[in-house]
């Protein structure tokens, strides 16, 4: 049995790292001036095609890979549709997560109904590489140590995604171009960035990131296709609120991770807590867990509001949000 | 025309994924022709058709196997219409279309199909409807059925029980989708933590209720906790997935899954779990409503049958059951086929001895609620089927529900 805490932080992480993919892929996008209410469906699609490639080559390499690729490719219609045909980027995403999301329960269906079956992880290969390890010395630390460092190697991917791409937009030409588009796109292209190309990259890289998080819901949360069950199960969506939340900061998001988190887990754990500290926790079980649930978007609605409140705009959204770049309106 | 290609574009996607989720209702349908002789089954899904486990899966296997029973081939003689939520206007389109195919019988299989179940019944006199769970009915062409699926429970927690006891560990869990709100969940749960304390009398069960049918990830965190914090060494489940199980397979400890054999998915930790053999139902409603479909309700009426019928059972016992287990299943199952005993009365089973020489015992002992309330007086009879299937909101002695 391992402590309360511990455990609890430990959920915390391993329970709502999608939800980091997912922030970080689609501020990726939305820091491109476009908006993707894909995520849903992205993910979904990155989890059963990268699950799918993984059980069939059994490494986990080629399961991100793969979902990268096929999460990628949604990135690209989403970019062909938006960005070269001007199509409503609202309506576009919200295609692509019924779409995404149909496509996943298509697949999942047709395979489960085979002869062979819905591959099954455990015992496997990918299953071993996927599963959580021990960083040595590290994972020694009373009570931090089994939290934060004996997770699958997709959690600290995680990290590093948010991380690296704090840095690309801080520190680099490149992200300062694309930040430049997502505020002005007119100013960019007159000052020659190649607009198309750049919303073309990101919206595909973004995909892809939001893809390893949908593979990371199936090698680690899921693993069995189950009927009527997505994996993502609204993990995307609640992702679209917490770039809201982390004001278009990876870094942010990555705080914001842990405070959604914080509250998913509590409205499971909060049992636990009431059940080892009796006397002053046990008040916890009285609260309705949907109230738990609703917290973190009650947080979201307080964000937005002081932010919009503030004389100063220090909002991260970018100004060309949700709009397309007609080159002709310049 | 960049414009009119995109909206192209779009639409295309659209209607690929409206088609892939509405699962192709009319697969197995075409058009009937609507010859008089030709008998033919119609049935609403609250999923899909495609599903490949779960609720509407179970319901989808029993129809299409009770229709090879009677003598039907499903892929000309059932029509569908499937992903119909619980909303009286949808339920009495989906009503409307199945009656203008032709069908002789309309299955309906979710709780809130009632109302609009009730409605049509009157405007169609000579279709038969079928609906499940519901407590409504007319005595002409409408009944309800549902099943005893608490003996079935009670059979798991034998095998429960048994493992409990073996490995000297009383704490055993139970994620539930529902706790005393339904009667459905409550008189369930119920029923296994009678069948475990009637083989591991100190046995205690802790009840995690996830306020939902299905949700992956809650479920998978709820059998975390119950193991973790709660140190139960047995893994019982009402909820949709099999992820309960999936997690006692990981932690090392045992469970019983529910709706199918879950073996395949936890095989380390897998014992039995109680299962729907809704065939049965099926086979007998589409017969009677062949034969003599005035009579319906007369002969087959409101069907709420179980281990006599064979329309509950339990699967196969997994080779992780205690050698007892075997044994006592199939005294317990036989009491309660013959209708010599059932498990919601004053009388209270144990079982004794070791593998080969199973003995049970019954005393007589009132059904007390956990919070010290007497339901039924000590050698009283059974509560009412009524209680079982709808108003039972009370959780018996050695059961706590943790959250």
């Amino acid at each position: 049995m391992l402590d309360v805490f511990t455990l609890f932080l430990f959920n915390i992480i391993v329970y709502n790292i999608p939800l980091l993919y997912g922030t970080t892929g689609e501020i990726m996008i939305e820091k491109s001036g476009s908006l993707n209410l894909g995520v849903e469906g992205t993910m979904a699609i990155g989890a059963v095609v990268g699950y799918l490639a993984g059980a069939k080559t059994d490494s986990l390499f080629v399961a991100c890979v793969v979902s990268f690729i096929a999460s990628g490719l949604v990135g690209l219609l989403f970019s062909f549709l938006t960005v070269t045909l001007q199509a409503n980027q609202n309506v576009t995403g919200l295609t692509i997560t019924t779409f995404g999301v149909a496509f996943y329960y298509f697949i999942g269906n047709a395979l489960s109904n085979s002869a062979s079956g819905w591959p099954k992880l455990s015992g496997t290969r990918l299953d071993v590489q996927s599963q959580a390890f021990e960083i040595p010395l590290l994972s020694k630390i009373p009570f931090f140590g089994k939290a934060l460092f004996s997770h699958g190697i997709l959690v600290y991917l995680g990290v590093i995604i948010a991380i690296l791409m704090w840095l690309y937009f801080k520190k680099t030409v490149p992200g300062l171009k694309l930040r430049a588009i997502g505020e002005n796109p007119g100013a960019a292209d007159s000052l020659g960035v190649n607009v198309a190309l750049y919303k073309y990259t990101h919206i595909i890289i973004g995909s892809g990131i939001m893809g390893l998080g949908g593979l990371y819901m199936g090698l680690n949360m899921g693993g069995t296709f189950e009927g009527s069950n997505c994996w993502i199960n609204g993990y995307g969506w609640i992702s679209i609120a917490l770039v809201i939340f982390a004001n278009w900061s990876p870094a942010k998001a990555l705080l914001g991770t842990l405070v959604f988190g914080f509250f998913n887990t509590l409205r499971v754990q909060n049992a636990a807590l009431a059940y080892t500290f009796p006397d002053t926790l046990g008040w916890l079980t009285k609260i309705p867990s949907h109230f738990f649930s609703a917290l973190p978007f009650i947080i979201t609605l307080i964000v937005l509001i002081t932010s919009s409140l503030s004389s100063k705009n220090k909002s991260g959204e970018p100004q060309a949000i949700g709009r397309n770049y007609y080159r002709e309106d310049r | 025309m960049k414009k009119l290609i995109s909206m192209v574009v779009a639409a295309a996607l659209a209607v690929t994924s409206v088609f892939a989720l509405a699962g192709c209702s009319s697969a197995n349908g075409g058009n009937g022709g609507g010859s008089k002789a030709s008998f033919k089954v119609g049935a609403i899904y609250i999923n899909s058709q495609n599903d490949t486990s779960g609720y509407t899966y179970a319901h989808h296997k029993g129809v299409t196997e009770g229709m090879k029973k009677v003598g039907l081939d499903p892929a000309k003689d059932l029509f569908i219409v499937d992903n119909v939520p619980e909303d009286d206007e949808k339920v009495k389109q989906a009503i409307d279309q199945l009656a203008g195919n032709g069908c002789n019988i309309i299955f309906g299989i979710s709780f809130g199909y009632i109302n609009a179940f009730e409605e049509k019944a009157k405007e169609y006199p000579d279709i038969i409807f079928s609906h499940a769970t519901g407590y409504l009915s007319n005595d002409k062409n409408f009944n309800n059925y549902f099943g005893r699926i608490y003996q079935a429970r009670y059979l798991a927690g034998i095998a429960a029980g048994y493992k409990s006891l073996a490995l000297g560990n009383n704490n055993i869990g139970y994620v539930s989708a529902w706790g005393t709100e339904y009667a459905e969940t409550c008189s369930g749960i119920n029923a296994f933590a009678m069948g475990c304390m009637a083989v591991n009398p100190d046995a205690k069960v802790s009840v995690y209720e996830i306020s939902t049918w299905g949700d992956q990830q809650l479920e998978r965190q709820a059998a975390e906790t119950l193991i973790d914090t709660y140190g139960c060494c047995v893994i019982a489940q009402h909820c949709d997935s099999s992820q309960p199980q999936i997690v006692a397979n990981e932690k090392g400890v045992f469970g019983c899954g529910y709706n199918s054999d879950m073996t395949t998915e936890a095989p380390a930790a897998h014992l039995t779990a109680p299962i729907w053999n809704w065939d049965v139902y099926y086979a007998t409603a589409m017969k009677a409503a062949m034969e003599d479909p005035a009579n319906f309700m007369t002969k087959v009426g409101i069907y709420y049958e179980g281990l006599n019928a064979g329309l509950v059972d339990i699967s196969p016992l997994s080779s992780n059951c205690e050698p007892e287990t075997k044994e006592a299943v199939e005294l317990a199952k036989n009491l309660m086929k013959n209708g010599e005993w059932d498990v919601f009365s004053g009388v209270k089973l144990s079982f004794s001895g070791s593998a080969g020489s199973v003995a049970v015992e019954k005393t007589n002992a009132a059904l007390v609620t956990n919070d010290g309330a007497e339901i039924v007086a000590a050698g009283g009879p059974s509560v009412e089927d009524g209680v079982i299937t709808g108003s039972m909101n009370y959780y018996v002695e050695g059961v706590t529900q943790v959250n």
